[in-house]
């Protein structure tokens, strides 16, 4: 038996072919290594995402995270739930909140998931990936398992939004969260200083203003390279895809000539921890981290 | 006191003097130059074993004066504590060792520092007396407490819960004065969600069962003369015969009046229905918690309040501060209205809402009953139709034509203080007498402020006020003092505040009075020299009458005897010696600070030739803020030239011009005046001091171009007790000045 | 649609901020706000051009009864969802919820500005999540891309293409979701029925609210 079992929520965008799923990849191997069982919940559905509020409304997106939680509850009893996605995590703990202080609204969302024939008795807790790192496990039990430590290398720590607000991680400040930069050092590497570190990539606007959000992720790469950061490091799957995909249009634009990788801590992990290149799922960088490449040929 | 002086030096070997100081040398200018009887050494003088051995000489060997050449005066007081013996202390840790490089080239210059810090320490205290005390004390113990508003209350119940009688004088028929008139007050417990009750009945019955207090009402003050422990004050009350009590100290609470709401007729003053808080109140206590009603009997429906009416105001022409109490008094009066009825209307209107304390849970709690709030400046209220128009600038949208249609207007038009007779205002002053034959003065026909203690006291018969009227006092660090000594004032007439701050207020204040009582029937001082039994003492003999003395002191201790001489009044003195500063004829010393007590120090200091290329510059030091911030510079080990020599003085007030032209005469190469900060925000611990001895010391130039002599010699520098790291470096850039300058021509002269 | 707005405005009166409180997500918040503008001092869009009014004065604006100026504003919908007004807020007021459940409920009403594009992304993305319970990224973007046309779009795409071909050489784009292929939950089914019932109580909720204004 493993030594933690949690009931694991990965969203759309970690799915195969989808645009995070070389964030699972790792995440897989990175859990493997720390003997960490996660049992995907069966027939998880979307949880909806910040984006979707004004065409949702307010029950309908409770309602498809409880429809989440009824599902853990019944088939994984007593197991947390586990999101590696930010705003999956966000929006399943958003539910939970205010399920759990708004009675009327917990007895709507129960009369909407009686229609799918669920019911909820009681919300498991939510946690991120990085909190079951961190919390449940703790640093030193991460850097046990550290093989091949990221010497001499440079990560800007991006935090980002939705990890980080409104409930982010236990203990850590707002403006400053360091939880990455731990992360980083647990693994060997160096975590550079710099001022963008929980600025706000656009999130979903990349898609609908992607002149303005392309604008404030400009100035999260650059704040990095003027930090001496070589890689970008992020745990949130659309911080990942907005940081990293857009820097060829950026450059076409601001004349710049960014080329910064954006991984995952769960990638840098995964490498610490002896894995391949593969098992870390840097095949799946659209930015090749080929400093990572050679170092996990070695 | 023994009738012999002995005269003895104890110089300390301990703390690293030893290793950095020839103290063999030293022990032989105690005995050459200082011309001590005695002079021991010590390797731990504050050590029991070292204060037993300078006690052993005072006891046995009849010891009567101690120069003690170890740390600062202002270290190891405890210690170096020999009530009736006279000691002076030589600085040689924070004055020399601490501020001087620890190396060979220095050792020569940080030598002739310590052996002048000795000589200087011996000439001071053969140049002093052990002060015997003031024999002119009163032991009164009675506090009178002017006003019986909420401060005035709180000031008698909490003296006498204290232990002490007090006398409470209220000029109207009834205690309560303005709190009596709210039908609620602001909260002041948890949860700090709703008003409560004003609070005054229980006042007013714990007082009317408490037999140490005596109310007078319908009283007024006639007169009060004397001093700390025995004011005797005439009250004079209504329709009875004045009576005459014995004062050991005063608490003076009389509030405020509300600005005149009839001086802002753009705001709607004087409008059927615009009023001030006092007239929402009076509203509100007619409708008892039912529905409040306009005078005309209308049911307001919609209420706006204008904040700041009147306040904060920059054209000059209105009160240009913040009454502090407005902000919530609104939030609590707008509860009124939705308490009574959720859909009325009520909008304050607002530039910064102020809620000091748990006044924002207030606030919050006002947000939830839907009190709405905005960000506008008002700039004109009509009425129209049934009610009024509120026009404004809001300042959020940034619209400049915003308004708001109301049936009700209050304007929050703030607190001026009751604070008397502006003493240094000629207008306000009352005319002199006019003399036999002349006929009286023609009547003013603008309104006088009435004076409210009558003090007989040569500089006015009120206590001096500050800005916009309230009354003066060190706002940091003696906020109740004013500057008369065992007067203090509490609540609204010393700043604005609310009720709470002012129960506070009031009880801080009866806690100083009630100190003032008991030090002044020791003979003791006030602060800050706290304690100190020295007062000053004058030759009436030498004395030209010039009034320099009685004019300047700060705290009006100083009246005029039937021959127009100076008439000290010991108990009123703070013992700042600026009218021994001020004294161009030097009569007026103190046993332990004196003209002779500095100016031997001076001239005690070794003079080098011309040749020698070594300057020496005179400190003379305020020991409040000045002298520490010496010694913290030494304990931070920030070095400073070797050619000083620092003289603590108790306040620049004191110092006499006379030392000055002495230190250039006797050939000094440059004079550093360092005080606190004067002027509207000044920190003199005597107020006025470092004011009046700043101005006195200006006109030394004039005496230095006599001299032929740079007037950059003498420099005034502002110092405060913060500056323990730029104050070393003002040193050195000034002695390097000087060192530029050339030696004086007045050496070896 | 305006035939509720009408409706609406009739039965709040001249009270808008009651209006909000009722209708819009954590509208009764609104009124605590202190005006104070860290919020907008905070917010990332407030260096970006376009945008009418920071959460400051909209709070201010519903307090003035600014009704048909707050809801037809495009101002909520620049919202990033990055809570950086809502984590200093010194009043805790939830402002990226209530910016949300503003422009929620000018949407409902029909005065949500045309053509928004951050409106348009939120109908595409719950019509797309919940029409087989999870996202289709493929069908996502290109309704997105074809929101204007089939000529808008496909010059948006070629725009995009180095973009997605990217992606698409990671593995992080499977075109052959285009073709109904993708992630499907099972019960797809119970999905739409929850999805049904809850959109009709939250309706009735609201009604309700209404009704008693």
């Amino acid at each position: 038996m493993a030594r933690k079992e949690y009931a694991f929520y990965p969203g759309c965008s970690s799915q195969k072919g989808a645009s995070a799923s070389n964030y699972l990849t790792s995440v897989e191997s990175m859990c493997k290594t720390l003997d960490i069982k996660i049992t995907e919940i069966p027939d998880w559905n979307c949880c909806g995402a910040s984006i979707s509020y004004a065409e949702a409304g307010e029950l309908p997106r409770h309602a498809m995270n409880a429809r989440n939680f009824a599902l853990a509850e019944s088939n994984l009893p007593g197991q947390d739930i586990v999101a590696t996605c930010a705003a999956c995590w966000l929006g399943a703990r958003e539910s939970k909140e205010r399920l759990e202080h708004n009675d009327r609204l917990m007895a709507d969302t129960q009369e909407a998931l009686k229609e799918a024939g669920l019911n909820i008795k009681t919300i498991p807790e939510i946690k991120h990936m990085v909190e079951v790192l961190i919390e449940d496990l703790g640093y030193d039990e991460l850097k046990k398992p550290v093989k091949k430590p990221l010497n001499g290398m440079k990560f800007a720590g991006y935090v980002g939004c939705q990890t980080n607000r409104p409930f982010g991680i236990h203990g850590e400040s707002f403006e400053n969260p360091v939880y990455l930069d731990k992360l980083i050092e647990t693994v060997g590497g160096e975590a550079t200083p710099y001022d963008q570190k929980v600025t706000c990539c656009g999130g979903a606007l990349a898609f609908s203003e992607p002149d303005k959000a392309q604008a404030q992720i400009k100035d999260i790469i650059e704040a990095a390279y003027d930090s001496g950061a070589e890689m970008l490091v992020t745990p949130c799957p659309l911080c990942q895809a907005n940081t990293e995909v857009y820097q060829g249009q950026i450059n076409k634009k601001y004349g710049t000539k960014f080329q910064m990788p954006v991984l995952y801590y769960s990638q840098l992990m995964t490498l610490a921890y002896g894995g391949s290149a593969k098992e870390a799922g840097l095949d799946g960088n659209v930015i090749r981290a080929r400093k990572l490449e050679e170092f996990a040929g070695k | 006191m023994a009738a012999e002086k002995k005269h003895a030096a104890y110089i300390c070997s301990g703390c690293g003097l030893g290793e950095r100081l020839d103290i063999d040398a030293l022990e032989g200018v105690a005995k050459k130059d200082g011309k001590m009887q005695v002079v021991r050494t010590h390797d731990f003088l504050c050590s029991q074993g070292g204060v037993a051995m300078i006690q052993n000489d005072i006891d046995n060997d009849g010891v009567t004066h101690v120069a003690i050449a170890a740390c600062s005066r202002r270290a190891k007081t405890e210690a170096f504590n020999f009530p009736t013996t006279a000691i002076s202390r030589g600085n040689l840790r924070e004055g020399v060792i601490w501020v001087r490089p620890d190396t060979d080239e220095a050792r020569e210059t940080t030598q002739e520092m310590a052996e002048d810090y000795v000589r200087m320490a011996c000439a001071e205290v053969k140049a002093m007396t052990q002060p015997a005390g003031n024999p002119n004390t009163g032991t009164v113990k009675t506090l009178l407490v002017v006003g019986g508003g909420m401060t005035g209350m709180t000031a008698a119940l909490e003296a006498s819960k204290a232990g002490y009688k007090v006398v409470l004088v209220e000029k109207t028929g009834a205690l309560g004065g303005w709190a009596a008139k709210l039908y609620k007050r602001v909260p002041t417990r948890e949860p700090f969600k709703a008003p409560q009750d004003n609070g005054v009945a229980d006042l007013v019955s714990q007082i009317e069962a408490d037999s140490n207090i005596k109310v007078y009402t319908n009283a007024t003050i006639a007169k009060t003369s004397g001093a700390p422990g025995r004011f005797k004050v005439d009250i004079a009350v209504e329709s009875g015969p004045t009576v005459t009590e014995d004062i050991g100290a005063i608490l003076q609470a009389t509030g405020f009046n509300l600005y005149d709401v009839n001086k802002l007729p753009q705001l709607g003053g004087g409008q059927a229905n615009v009023v001030d808080q006092a007239g929402l109140e009076a509203l509100a206590r007619a409708a008892n918690g039912g529905a409040i009603k306009r005078a005309d009997g209308k049911e307001v429906k919609s209420v706006v309040f204008v904040q700041c009416a009147g306040q904060r105001d920059t054209s000059g022409e209105h009160l240009s501060y913040c009454s502090g109490y407005c902000c919530n008094t609104s939030i609590k009066q707008a509860m009124y209205f939705k308490d009574n009825n959720p859909d009325i209307d009520t909008v304050v209107l607002f530039t910064d809402l102020r809620t000091p304390g748990n006044g924002e849970d207030f606030y919050r709690s006002a947000q939830n009953k839907g009190v709405i709030f905005s960000k506008g400046v008002v700039s004109g209220v009509t009425a129209s139709g049934g009610g009024c128009t509120v026009k404004f600038h809001d300042l959020i949208l940034d619209d400049k034509n915003a308004q708001i249609d109301a049936d009700l207007v209050v304007l929050a038009t703030g607190a001026v203080p009751n604070s008397g007779v502006n003493i240094d205002n000629p207008v306000d002053a009352p005319a002199a007498a006019p003399a036999e034959g002349e006929a009286p003065a023609a009547p003013v026909v603008e309104e006088k402020p009435i004076s409210i203690l009558n003090l007989d006291y040569r500089q006015g018969p009120d206590v001096p006020q500050f800005k916009y009227g309230f009354t003066d006092s060190h706002f940091i660090c003696f906020p109740y003092e004013t500057r008369r000594t065992g007067i203090y004032t509490a609540g609204p007439v010393r700043r604005p505040m609310d009720i709470a701050q002012a129960q506070e207020d009031a009880t801080g204040a009866a806690m100083k009075a009630i100190q003032a009582m008991e030090n002044a029937g020791l003979g003791k001082a006030a602060h800050p020299r706290a304690g100190d039994l020295s007062f000053p003492s004058v030759r009436l003999e030498g004395c030209t009458q010039c009034k320099r003395c009685t004019v300047e002191c700060p705290f009006g201790a100083i009246d005029e005897d039937e021959k127009r001489f100076p008439l000290f009044n010991e108990s009123r003195c703070r013992r700042c010696g600026t009218c021994m500063g001020a004294c161009p004829v030097r009569v007026i010393s103190f046993e332990n600070y004196s003209v002779n007590t500095v100016g031997a120090q001076i001239k005690a200091v070794n003079i080098p030739d011309e040749f020698s290329e070594k300057p020496r510059i005179l400190i003379l030091a305020c020991e409040n803020d000045a002298y520490p911030a010496l010694d913290m510079a030494a304990m931070n080990r920030n070095e400073y030239s070797a050619w000083v020599r620092a003289i603590p003085v108790r306040c620049l007030g004191s110092v006499n011009t006379i030392w000055i032209t002495d230190a250039l005469n006797s050939g000094y190469d440059g004079v550093m005046l360092m005080g606190c900060k004067h002027g509207e925000d000044y920190q003199c611990h005597f107020v006025k001091g470092s004011e009046l001895g700043r101005y006195r010391l200006s006109k030394v130039g004039d005496t230095l171009k006599g001299m032929n002599l740079e007037t950059e010699r003498v420099f005034d520098m502002e110092v405060a007790i913060t500056d323990m790291d730029t104050l070393p470096k003002k040193i050195n850039e000034y002695a390097e000045m000087i060192q530029g300058f050339g030696p004086s021509p007045f050496k070896g002269f | 649609m305006s035939n509720m707005n009408e409706q609406m405005a009739a039965k709040y009166k001249n009270n808008f901020l009651k209006e909000i409180e009722e209708q819009a997500e954590m509208g009764d918040w609104v009124k605590m706000c202190m005006q104070c503008g860290v919020c907008s001092g905070s917010c990332p869009t407030n260096f970006h051009a376009g945008w009418d009014h920071p959460p400051q004065e909209i709070f201010m604006m519903i307090r003035a009864g600014k009704r048909e100026e707050v809801l037809t504003s495009n101002s909520m919908w620049q919202c990033t969802s990055c809570y950086n007004c809502y984590v200093r807020c010194p009043r805790k007021v939830p402002i990226t919820h209530i910016m949300h459940g503003i422009a929620e409920y000018a949407y409902r009403l029909g005065l949500a500005p045309k053509m928004q594009p951050s409106l348009h992304l939120s109908q595409t993305f719950w019509n797309n999540a919940t029409k087989h319970g999870r996202v289709n990224e493929v069908q996502l973007t290109q309704s997105l891309y074809f929101k204007d046309g089939i000529g808008a779009g496909i010059k948006k795409a070629m725009e995009m293409k180095d973009v997605a071909l990217g992606l698409v050489k990671a593995k992080r784009l499977n075109i052959m979701e285009a073709l109904g292929g993708g992630h499907k939950c099972k019960d797809v089914d119970g999905i739409h029925k929850m999805l049904a019932k809850a959109k009709e109580l939250e309706a009735k909720r609201k009604a309700g609210k209404a009704a008693g204004a």
